[in-house]
Parts: structure tokens; sequence; C-alpha cells
């Protein structure tokens, strides 16, 4: 008989801290799963960021170091730079990533540091309990937005994915979903071509994945999944938003 | 080996190279910038790394990447930028990553001013960053110290798995003295197989982090490091000593306070006044010892600083009941360097068989009584 389904190497196989139908889980498991198609596991090297994502050590089987809320870019730089033989990933979340982190990211994206961030946007911080974060949608409540996200007194949601493409030191960026199976298959795609971009040596590599937070959202798992259809993808669209095809220094 | 005039914040760079550092992140700012300057030329000829941050505060970050790594990493900045690095210090205390942090202070607060202070005494010794930690700090007061301080500080990094401070000023830095280019005598270094590597042959992971969120997991963890900064304190204190025998008046002083100190104190001895002088190097430990058994025949310590009275606290913390300790300071901008004669001045006045100063020669100083 043929195995055609495992759980990742890569994971742990231990029972996981996220909310029922919480997304992070599924991405952590493309994540290992990317990792052991390409038999990364003891070559590669996690950055553990502030947020739902810092147990990052406890489901990963690899080497990991925790960085300072939004910092994990820097500290992976550090490690990469040290070790660049070895393969260098982060989970960072919205909050970490799109607003504290900000500066980090943009630079070491712009030094086209040959990491790869994996980072999950579900328009919340999920950890502290559900506050606005930059990629919040314009109307939406959370615990500190409570009459709805107004532009006029907190700006617009943003696009990290687009803003990044725009980099030269970019050579993966994408934006995927997992709120259903088919883009589920190509979030998979999409995480596994970024760790081979860094495994080639060809730049920074970055997937953005849309993800789901029913706790804070006070939703459903399924009306979650079906919010991430209706209101994030049309703000936030799907898509490959740049894919170096040949590594600058080559 | 000959000696070379050397600028001191060339000597700290050569200093770091020389004890093996070969990865440097950093931000521009001055009084230090040749520290940079001097290693973006050097390092890549060796294979090394320099990389210049977006900000103090990614620079600090990949130092805490790169010594979680396993190797020698520093960085350097002057007083505020060293307060923006702040936050990755005591993630750095808190995961005991080793790793070392030149501070050329400058005069602060605020953006303060470009010349020489030491207003950035209690941020570096008493922690700094948030949280109940240490950062070893060493004081140098010449080129010389400059070279062999920044070395011996990636040991004792290195030893206590712990970031360790220079901390100079915008004198130390900016002047060129003769500089023998030879390492202190090498010191006993603990394997790092805690160090990231990736988990090589499919040893079980390490991990490095500073979060403890299970009951008493925090508390156990905080201990842990203060049994260790009980080590630093019985291996670590430093300090210089000059005629305390006798002496019925100690100064205190560290980094360019103690240079001026020094001439202050030929002056005082040639007016036949027993002045002695303790010069404490390492500031975190604190030389407690030697002021505490001097305190026991000296009766009185006058402490001089480029600030309004920072190490003063901790020279009253560590002498003897009855000891009588003064403060002069200059909390300095541009122009504000006291001269050897203000501080004889001071002396003088404190001293006992001299007659006391009116308010007005008081001027900027004040007396304690402990």
């Amino acid at each position: 008989m043929k195995l055609v389904f495992d759980h990742p190497k890569s994971l742990k196989d231990t029972p996981s801290h996220f909310c029922p139908g919480c997304h992070h889980g599924l991405i952590q498991r493309l994540v290992a799963e990317a990792i052991d198609h390409y038999e990364l596991q003891d070559t590669c090297i996690g950055v553990a960021s502030v947020g739902c994502s810092v147990f990052m050590y406890n489901y990963f089987d690899v080497d990991v170091v925790e960085a300072p809320h939004g910092r994990a870019p820097a500290v992976a730089t550090g490690v990469k730079r040290v070790h660049p033989d070895k393969i260098v990933f982060s989970i960072q979340g919205d909050g970490d990533l799109a607003a504290i982190g900000t500066a980090e990211i943009i630079h070491t994206a712009n030094r086209g540091e040959n990491i790869t961030i994996i980072f999950v946007n579900n328009t919340t911080y999920g950890m502290t309990g559900g506050q606005m974060a930059p990629t919040t949608l314009l109307g939406q409540v959370t615990t500190t937005s409570p009459y709805g996200r107004d532009f006029q007194q907190d700006g617009y949601p943003i696009r990290m994915a687009e803003m990044l493409a725009t980099l030269e030191g970019s050579a993966y960026v994408a934006r995927v979903a997992v709120d259903k199976p088919a883009n589920l298959m190509k979030a998979k795609k999409s995480i596994r071509e970024a760790f081979r971009m860094q495994k080639e040596g060809m730049g920074f590599s970055f997937v953005e994945v849309l993800s789901s937070c029913p706790t804070d959202w006070k939703m459903s798992p399924g009306d979650a999944c079906k919010r991430v259809e209706e209101e994030m993808i049309p703000y936030f669209p799907l898509g490959v938003y740049k894919e170096r095809e040949i590594a600058d220094h080559l | 080996m000959k000696r070379k005039l050397v600028k001191g914040n060339e000597a700290v760079a050569m200093g770091a190279m020389d004890a093996g550092c070969k990865y440097y992140f950093g931000y521009p700012i001055t009084p230090q910038n040749e520290i940079p300057e001097y290693l973006s030329q050097e390092l890549p000829k060796i294979g090394g790394v320099f990389l210049q941050a977006e900000s103090e505060i990614a620079a600090i970050n990949m130092v805490l990447g790169a010594g979680a790594s396993g190797v020698r990493a520093m960085t350097s900045s002057s007083s505020p930028g060293i307060s923006l690095k702040q936050e990755g210090i005591s993630y750095m205390a808190g995961s005991e990553v080793p790793g070392v942090i030149v501070n050329i202070s400058r005069s602060s607060p605020g953006l303060g001013g470009i010349s020489a202070s030491q207003g950035d005494y209690w941020q570096a010794v008493k922690g700094g960053g948030h949280g109940d930690y240490h950062v070893i700090v060493l004081a140098p007061d010449s080129v010389q110290e400059l070279y062999a301080l920044t070395a011996r500080a990636f040991d004792y990094a290195d030893i206590y798995r712990n970031p360790v401070m220079v901390l100079g000023d915008a004198v130390l830095g900016q002047m060129k003295e003769p500089l023998l280019r030879e390492l202190p005598p090498p010191m006993e270094l603990p394997p790092k197989d805690w160090a990231l590597t990736g988990r090589k042959g499919g040893r079980p992971q390490n991990v490095i982090k500073s979060l403890y969120l299970d009951d008493g997991e925090l508390e156990k963890h905080i201990w842990k490091l203060v049994e260790k900064y009980e080590r630093v304190k019985k291996e670590t204190v430093l300090y210089e000593t000059k005629e305390i025998e006798d002496a019925d008046l100690i100064l205190v002083a560290f980094g360019t306070a103690a240079r001026i100190c020094k001439t202050s104190q030929k002056m005082a001895r040639d007016l036949g006044l027993r002045v002695g002088l303790i010069r404490p190097i390492s500031l975190y430990p604190f030389p407690e010892e030697v002021l505490r058994s001097t305190s026991e025949t000296t009766k009185k310590y006058l402490v001089v600083e480029l600030n309004a009275g920072q190490m003063l606290e901790d020279v009253r913390l560590a002498v003897g009941p009855g000891a009588e300790v003064s403060f002069h300071g200059r909390p300095c901008g541009a122009g504000s360097l006291p001269k050897p004669n203000e501080i004889l001045e001071k002396i003088k006045s404190v001293y006992g068989s001299f007659p006391k100063p009116t308010d007005m020669e008081r001027g900027n100083s004040h007396e304690t009584r402990v």
C-alpha cells in the first residue's frame, strides 16, 4: 500500500494552542511540508516573531531564535549573514510585520536578504485580543476601532505584497489564501516556491497568506472562511506579484 | 611590536577584529563613525560582514541573530542610538545571547550635543531596557584600553552568555594616542553548543528565547540569571588605584573624568595633600570591595563625573559608615570639560585643612554626607 498522507516530519506531533477554525495551523503545516519537500529540516533556522506565531519552536522541530516584536527580519538577517548556507525563515503576523516592523521588513526585502518570510494577514492583532491592525478593513469593528475602521481617523488597510513587490531586492512575492481547497493548493505551491527561491539564492521571498481569526472576528469557522473570500480577497487580491527568474548576482 | 598613533574609535574596531569579531551591524551617529567606517573597509577583506542597518533597532537585532548563531558580533553607537538599542539588549540578556555594544557616549538628554558626557552611566549599569537583568559594563580611559577592553568584552560575552557594553565617550573616541596592538591574555571559553546551526546530524533542536509563560518558569529563569551576575561580580571586577594606602581623600572617577583626575591627584600630592584615586574600570560589576575596604582608613571621597551625579550613588552605597562622599560634576556640553585645577580646588575645599568654599565657589558642585 502506498502512503499518501502523513504528518510532516519537521512539525512536532503536539497539540497546538491555536483557536478552533484559525488558519495559522494550516499555514504552519504548509511551511513544514515545503521544508520536508526540500529536505531542509536539519539546515533550517526559524525566527519566532511576536504574536500567535511566537510558539513556533513548540511546533517546528528546527533550531529557532525568538525576535522582539517586528524585528524578526532583522534577527533573520543576522542569522543568515552568519549562515548563508542555511535556510532561514520567519512567520510574522500583520501587527508584527506591517506596523511595528515596517522598517525591518522593507529594508530586509530591499537588501535582497536571501530569507523567506511567511506573512499571516488576518486583519487583526490576534494574540492581544483583536485590536485594529494596519490591515484591518475599512468599517471593520475591532476592540480599538469600536465604530469601525474609518480612513479619516485610521488611514487605509495596507497592502504589503504589492508594496514589497516594487522593491528590487524582492525575488518572489505572492499573496495566497487557505479558505478553500483550491486556494490551499495554490498556497502550498507558493510557499514551496518561496523556499525554492531561497535555496537557489535568488533573494528575498515573501508569501502573504490571508488568514481567518474566528475568535477575534466573533464568527464561526465557516463564516470566517466566507469573510476571507467575500471581504478580504477583493481588497487583497491573490496572485504572484514578483517572480525573479535569474538571481541578480548571476 | 611597534606602537602606532591611533584614534580611539579605530582602536575599538581593531580590538574587535583582533578578538575575532567578523560581524558588525550599525547605524551612523557622531561621535563614533570611525568605528563603522574602519570596519566597512577592513571586514570584507577577511570574509567578515559589515552591514549598515536601517536603524539602531535593526542593528542590535542583527547582532542578536548573529550572536545566537554562535559568532562574535557587535554594534556601536552613541547615547541616543544606545537608547534605541535597549529593546534588543534586554532580549539578548533575557535569552542569554552574547554580543558587544560600544557606546561612545555624547551629551544628553534628547539630542543633547556631540561632546563628551558620562550621562549614560545609569542606563548602562542599571539595566537600560525592561526587566531584571544586567549588562557587563567596561569603561576605558585611554586608546590602549579602548582596544584591550573591546577585545576582552567579547571574552566576557562568550563566558557569561551576556551582552557586554564598552562605555567610552566623545573625548576617548576622537583622540589619538599610541597603541600597542597586543591582545590581553586569552581566557578559557565554553563551547557554544547552544547556538543556532541547524539541527546538524539530527541533534535535538536549539531554542533561544526569553518568553516563559508556565507557572514559576520565568522566576526560575531570572534566579538563574542572578546567579550568573553573582559569578560576574566575583570574577570580572576591574579597577585601577593610585596612592590609596595613606590617603586622607580618595578621588573616584571613571573614563575621561578619571584621566583629568589623575593630573589633579598628582598636583594635590605635590602640594603635600595625601590624595589617592580609585578608577572603576568595570562599572558593572562595580568595584565595591576596594571602596569599602579603603573606607576603614580613608574618611573622605570625592566623586568626579561628567554628569550631575550618577556613579556617586554607587560610591555612597559601597563605602562604609562614617565616610564622607563629596561630588564634583560637570554635566557636559560643549566647553564644559573640567580642568585639573578646577578639581584641585574642589579637593582642597573638601580635604579639611583648607577653608570651606563659599556658596559662590561651590558652583555646580554639591556635598553629601553618608
